[in-house]
């Protein structure tokens, strides 16, 4: 296995690029430059910070560390899923569902594939399990984000027909059922259609590194099918547990629609 | 029958008997909470109070249960499906009640987007009666009709009093109170209701 290696220096003519799009904002008055600079910084600062982090975590092996970094990514993911929502629950529940979801979908699916296909030593070694978390958290998140919005959304907008089907002696399953639908079907929609254009339109970022980093292409594409079928077991786990969990959350035993537990509209985003 | 005490919602706070084949009409001025207390005695809404019918508690069985006997109709009824057939367990039993209503017997493959306000109004109405409720809880069931087919709903309605349906008919037209209710309740801007004998 062999591969080109870069220095920092050898980042700098493609730094330039990003010069040359600022320069293109100020003479076209585009007003993008400041969030340009902002934007690159970040990414610097970003990737550098979580490279070292991760030499840091591959040298130590340490299951303690291991989690502690798993848990953050999953903190950031709960966070991401909260701001895409248009509407949000009150209460624990705001952050609660979204974490819960994703850490039991990302993780279950994990550690599934570290246990049957991978077989690292030890079983948690954070060279595979932080990279392969990694990749399901951030499509089960947009899964989770985009079903829980039609959900809240849609039980909203259709208000009168869910109720119409309580008043007539639904159970509150039965008068949700056909908003659920939707919402489920919106959070499998981004995994489906990425399945559909993958190798097509697409290369996936996974693939091409391996592929760079000198492995043969068909090697690549297996572990790239191995990570899209995690993905899409993840998304289906975490979208379905959230849509039904948040369903749940905004009825009560009572078979009510409780919309009240929805907070007040905010105009971020 | 029917026996509310003190029923709380909000401001609002109420107390009161309806016997079998008793119609009551409710009026009071525009969001005053004529349609909190409908929604409240068939549990759709939080709400603090004793409601039972015949004695048994309304929490002793499930929320379902309960509102298929005491049956809250809308204003104006949602819908959850394409068609009009698609919202009845059995279409063809609702037949008769359409037409008395005085829609056509073809109207069941209609897509709900397409009929009118007054057309929704009666089909929801129909769609309540198929249940056989013992009480109706009906919110301005006619508001969005003409004197004629006003006139059938009350005629329909009148029919199942006689037959010992308990019915709470809230109303803005003093007229249809007086024709309706052999009761009317008044509900006050504080939230309390008061009996006003026709």
């Amino acid at each position: 296995m062999t591969y080109i290696q870069l220095t920092y220096g050898d980042l700098i003519l493609p730094a330039l690029l990003v010069v040359m799009d600022g320069a293109l904002s100020l003479v076209l008055r585009l007003k993008l430059e400041r969030q340009l600079a902002i934007a690159s910084v970040r990414m610097v600062l970003q990737l550098v910070l979580v490279g070292y982090v991760l030499t840091f975590l591959f040298a130590a092996v340490s299951p303690l560390w291991t989690a502690l970094a798993a848990f953050i990514m999953v903190l950031f993911a709960s966070h991401e899923i909260v701001a895409r929502q248009k509407r949000r629950l009150v209460g624990f529940w705001k952050y609660g569902l979204g974490a819960g979801c994703t850490l039991l979908a990302a993780g279950t699916v994990t550690i599934f594939s570290l246990a049957t296909e991978l077989h690292p030593q030890p079983w948690y070694h954070p060279r595979y399990s932080l990279p392969l978390l990694g990749m399901i958290l951030g499509n089960t998140m947009t899964g989770i984000g985009l079903g829980l919005d039609v959900l809240t959304n849609g039980l909203v907008r259709e208000r009168a027909a869910v109720e119409a089907c309580l008043a007539l002696g639904g159970t509150r399953y039965q008068a949700v059922l056909p908003v659920l639908r939707d919402a489920l079907r919106s959070g499998f929609m981004p995994i489906i259609n990425s399945m559909a254009a993958i190798g097509l339109v697409s290369l996936p970022g996974m693939m091409t590194g391996q592929i760079l980093a000198g492995i043969e292409p068909i090697d690549a594409v297996k572990y790239q099918l191995l990570i899209m079928f995690l993905i899409a077991g993840g998304t289906g786990l975490g979208t379905l547990t959230a849509v039904i969990g948040g369903a749940r959350l905004l009825t009560d035993n009572r078979h009510r629609l409780r919309l009240d537990r929805i907070a007040a509209e905010s105009a971020r985003l | 029958m029917l026996t509310v005490s003190g029923l709380k919602r909000f401001h609002i706070s109420a107390s009161f008997d309806l016997q079998d084949g008793e119609c009551v009409a409710l009026q009071g001025p525009s969001g005053v909470g004529k349609t909190l207390l409908l929604r409240s005695i068939a549990d759709l809404d939080p709400n603090e109070g004793t409601v039972k019918l015949d004695g048994t508690l309304r929490e002793t069985m499930p929320a379902p249960v309960w509102r298929k006997r005491v049956t809250y109709l809308a204003a104006e009824p949602g819908w959850w499906s394409e068609t009009v057939q698609e919202h009845f367990s059995g279409w063809n039993d609702a037949l008769p009640l359409v037409a008395r209503l005085g829609l056509p017997p073809t109207c069941g493959p209609w897509p709900i987007q397409r009929l009118s306000t007054g057309e929704r109004q009666r089909l929801g109405l129909v769609r309540a009666l198929m249940l056989q409720s013992r009480v109706l809880l009906l919110d301005e069931p006619t508001s969005a009709l003409d004197s004629a087919s006003a006139a059938a709903v009350e005629s329909l309605i009148a029919e199942r009093i006689l037959n010992g349906t308990s019915v709470l008919w809230s109303t803005h037209d003093n007229a249809q109170a007086s024709r309706v209710g052999s009761r009317v309740f008044v509900m006050r801007t504080d939230g309390q209701i008061e009996e006003n004998r026709p």
